[in-house]
């Protein structure tokens, strides 16, 4: 087991009641991590999304988060405040059972860095243009129990796993070993 | 590469289906910017003057703005061009909200659509994939029912539609384009969309919009941003509440209604209720707001929240923008409830929430007149809004007097004769204008009235304050952060400005003066037009975030395209006097270029002269209005010079003012 250790947490936090529907997180977000930096846009690459239904008083903004293979067995709904949303108006993943945080040419997963730059920037940029104030950033401190860090090859013998399993691992190396 | 436009149009054929991608020339963008720019050199090349609006031959062109996808604040316009049915002229409604940006992406810059579909159709445009689909089983679908549907069919919730309702289809003259939030309602684009069997354009786009300088680009949208937030923070003192912040005028959010109520006219723009607003209407109109208003909302990348979702009672939420709160209410001298129940209806049809309360106030004036009687309006109701409901029904589906009603008050009083014409009291070039009369000519309006060729004052109108401040003192604190002025004359002209005396109205501000201030309002809403920008953060509000200052610099960071003041100032001069040039090939004349009768009280007839004769002359256009050639020369359009000579329109060796005719008068 790791030691305790301080962490900075940095929060988004999202008021969809102030949101007007506008995307402008999506624009920034997207010219942000463009190559070069704000050479382009296209809220398609965007790694913040806002879930929207403009009729049914829907607007979700969403950031990107853990890339998924596979997708959920079911769906479920919500109901809040007479509202119906879809479970997946407030899931983050990178998921097959939709094209949101997807690179839309590779389909490569896209995930939220809170715009991670050098010198750091004071906020990330979507709550910097979203000045009708439905995002806005908070650092707040939390004690974390560290992990031991994994060395490179079990990340990605982890990951391998993940995909194919332990057992096919297993008599693959098992293979390749008798091959040689 | 080609920045800030994709530098493709996508051109349709509707008649023999045909689809094609087509490259556009670069040298055109820096000549004409793009969207009503560039869409100007279209129809000027492609539509002679013999085209009739529902012809085939007419073109009918979807543009997003050079600027649109672009990260710059509120760049989110769709400038729809064609010819108008209603005036015959050249039409350039345009509509804010997804649709623009949503096109840049899918990698094109415009939809030019040519010809006639034999049957009703619906365009799908996914990025390189381009269809034309069957769209018979959403004809007479409302216009905000008909994007469910093409979303919910083609699975594509992310899809932005604009569609027409009955009225676009039945070709009503006043027939709007809706896109939800926002809708391109003037001039009748709806029904030349109607008249090519298009239903709607649905578009979804997953590519890049490149800027050519992106660090300078990025600097230019923080300080817009910046100002934006100072703005909201620091409304501008002595000035109506509407007027004090950016952003269209902010009708959602605002509760005190006395200055529209008791400034602007009732039923056939004919009342005036100077004492209507009291506070027993002014709690039972905020319940209504309260009751039925859901969200205030925007357009894309757009902090202003100018619209709302608005659900009356028993009626399905539609999103309501602006005015049109109020127009309807007005008309039919009713409550706010009536005018939130009955929009909606109307946005589903499909119809200009201007012209469409005013025909039908029009309309129960000639009834209750006796020029029309009980026979035109068999089973109508009895009651007020029963009437206005009625009216709306009849005129959407063309049926009995709504077909004649369904022309406008213009061409409807022609048909109708028997003296109807007087009745048709408040148009412009035979379009219907806000229900505004006044008692003391203002010059600087005079000159917007008379030639703005967008045919709406809220289209050529801001910048410069509507009236003079009373005292000298508030005077001077208004100049001091007055950066947005093109030149340091214009405050000095807003300095000597007095309610009243010597520098009051009509006589000041001066002629020269008048048509300075004119020329800078009309070449911001030009400039905006080509960029996409919404007038609500540029011409519209006073001291905006954008200017002639920062323009060319966001043109030049932003398409690569070398810019300066000088240079776009040119510009905006040679598409304005291309769209002119147009209208005048089109019959356009001096005789068409005025105000309604009774928009003032006061006239001053050699004072107008003085007016239109030296703004002409300043425009560089001959005492006909007419573009004279030696000013096309300059602005390198000896095309058009040519033209006009080739048509007899202006004669090979001068300026020769060309014979008496108009419009009017041509198309007996």
């Amino acid at each position: 087991m790791g030691e305790k250790k301080k962490k900075i947490i940095k929060t988004i936090k999202v008021d969809v009641d102030l949101c007007n529907g506008c995307r402008a997180c999506e624009v920034i977000c997207s010219a942000f991590h463009a190559e070069p930096k704000y050479s382009s846009n296209n809220p398609a690459r965007s790694r913040i999304r806002v879930i929207r239904d403009p009729l049914k008083d829907v607007y979700v903004p969403v950031y990107a988060g853990e890339y998924t293979a596979s997708e959920c067995m079911g769906r479920d709904k919500y109901t809040i405040d007479g509202k119906e949303y879809d479970e997946c108006a407030f899931c983050r993943a990178s998921c097959p059972s939709r094209d949101l945080f997807k690179e839309p040419d590779s389909g490569l997963p896209l995930k939220c860095d809170m715009c991670e730059s050098d010198p750091d920037l004071e906020e990330p940029l979507c709550v910097q243009w979203c000045i009708t104030d439905a995002l806005t950033y908070e650092e707040r401190e939390e004690e974390v129990e560290e992990e031991l860090e994994q060395e490179e090859m079990e990340i990605g013998l982890e990951a391998l796993a993940d995909k194919f399993g332990l057992d096919k691992i297993m008599d693959t190396v098992a293979r390749m070993s008798v091959k040689d | 590469m080609r920045y800030a436009e994709t530098g493709f149009n996508l051109e349709i054929d509707l008649t023999r289906g045909n689809i094609e991608r087509v490259e556009t020339d670069p040298r055109d963008t820096e000549l004409y910017l793009g969207g009503l720019g560039t869409n100007a050199k279209i129809l000027w090349d492609r539509v002679p003057p013999e085209v009739e609006p529902f012809s085939p031959d007419n073109l009918l062109i979807f543009s997003a703005g050079l600027l649109c996808g672009t990260p710059a604040t509120g760049c989110n316009r769709t400038i729809v061009s064609t010819i108008s049915p209603q005036t015959e002229l050249m039409a350039f409604s345009m509509m804010g909200g997804f649709w623009a940006p949503e096109l840049k992406y899918a990698g094109y810059d415009k939809v030019v659509l040519r010809g006639k579909s034999p049957n009703l159709i619906y365009l799908w445009i996914n990025n390189d994939k381009v269809e034309i689909r069957d769209a018979s089983h959403l004809q007479g679908k409302g216009a905000i029912e008909t994007a469910e549907l093409i979303q919910d069919e083609l699975n594509e919730p992310k899809a932005q539609v604009a569609a027409i309702g009955l009225a676009g289809e039945n070709r009503v003259y006043f027939a709007s384009i809706e896109q939800g939030r926002s809708s391109a309602s003037r001039l009748g684009v709806g029904a030349v969309m109607g008249d090519k069997g298009i239903k709607a354009i649905a578009v979804r786009g997953t590519k890049d919009i490149n800027v050519a300088q992106p660090a300078e680009f990025m600097e230019l949208c923080n300080e817009v941003l910046e100002y934006i937030k100072f703005r909201n923070e620091n409304p501008i003192p002595g000035v109506m509440t509407i007027l004090q912040g950016l952003g269209s005028p902010q009708e959602m959010a605002t509760h005190d209604e006395k200055w529209h109520t008791e400034n602007f006219m009732w039923g056939n723009s004919r009342v005036r209720r100077r004492d209507f607003w009291n506070e027993e209407i002014a709690k039972e109109w905020k319940e209504t707001m309260e009751s039925m208003q859901t969200r205030l909302i925007s357009c894309y990348n757009c902090p202003m929240k100018c619209g709302a979702t608005i659900t009356p009672t028993g009626q399905p939420t539609y999103m309501m923008k602006c005015f049109s709160k109020l127009t309807y209410t007005m008309a039919a001298m009713s409550d706010l409830e009536f005018g939130f129940k009955i929009a909606g209806l109307a946005q589903e049809y499909g119809v200009d929430g201007y012209s469409t309360p005013q025909v039908m106030a029009f309309a129960l004036e000639l009834y209750e007149n006796g020029i029309l009687t009980d026979d035109d309006f068999p089973g109508m109701p009895s009651d007020n809004e029963g009437r206005f409901y009625w009216l709306l029904d009849r005129i959407v589906r063309r049926e009995g007097i709504g077909d004649v009603l369904a022309n406008g008050t213009y061409w409807a009083a022609k048909e109708i004769g028997k003296g109807a014409k007087e009745y048709a009291h408040n148009t412009i070039k035979k379009h219907e204008q806000l229900p505004l009369k006044l008692s003391m000519l203002n010059p600087v309006y005079f000159l917007m009235y008379s030639t703005g060729e967008k045919i709406n004052i809220t289209q050529i109108e801001g910048q410069f304050p509507q009236a003079p401040y009373p005292k000298r003192e508030h005077r001077e604190a208004f100049v001091k952060d007055w950066f947005q002025v093109p030149d340091e004359k214009f405050k000095q002209y807003f300095l000597d400005w007095e309610p009243r005396g010597e520098n009051s109205n009509p006589y000041y501000p001066t002629v020269q003066m008048s048509c300075d201030i004119v020329d800078w309002q009309e070449r911001m809403h030009y400039i905006d037009d080509a960029l996409g920008m919404c007038s609500g953060l540029s011409s519209f509000p006073l001291k905006p975030p954008y200017h002639m200052h920062n323009y060319p610099k966001f043109i030049s960071a932003g398409a690569g395209i070398e810019m300066d003041e000088d240079k776009l100032t040119q510009a905006a001069k040679r598409y304005r006097t291309l769209v002119r040039a147009i209208n005048i090939r089109r019959g356009m004349r001096r005789a068409d270029e005025k105000p309604p009768e009774d928009h003032w009280k006061k006239r001053f007839p050699e004072l107008e002269k003085e007016l239109l004769d030296t703004y002409y002359k300043f425009k560089g256009w001959n005492n006909d209005g007419i573009p004279a050639k030696e000013s096309l020369h300059e602005l390198g359009l000896d095309y058009v010079a040519e033209d006009f000579v080739q048509r007899g329109i202006l004669t090979d060796s001068e300026d020769a003012p060309s014979k008496e005719t108009s419009a009017e008068t041509e198309k007996k």
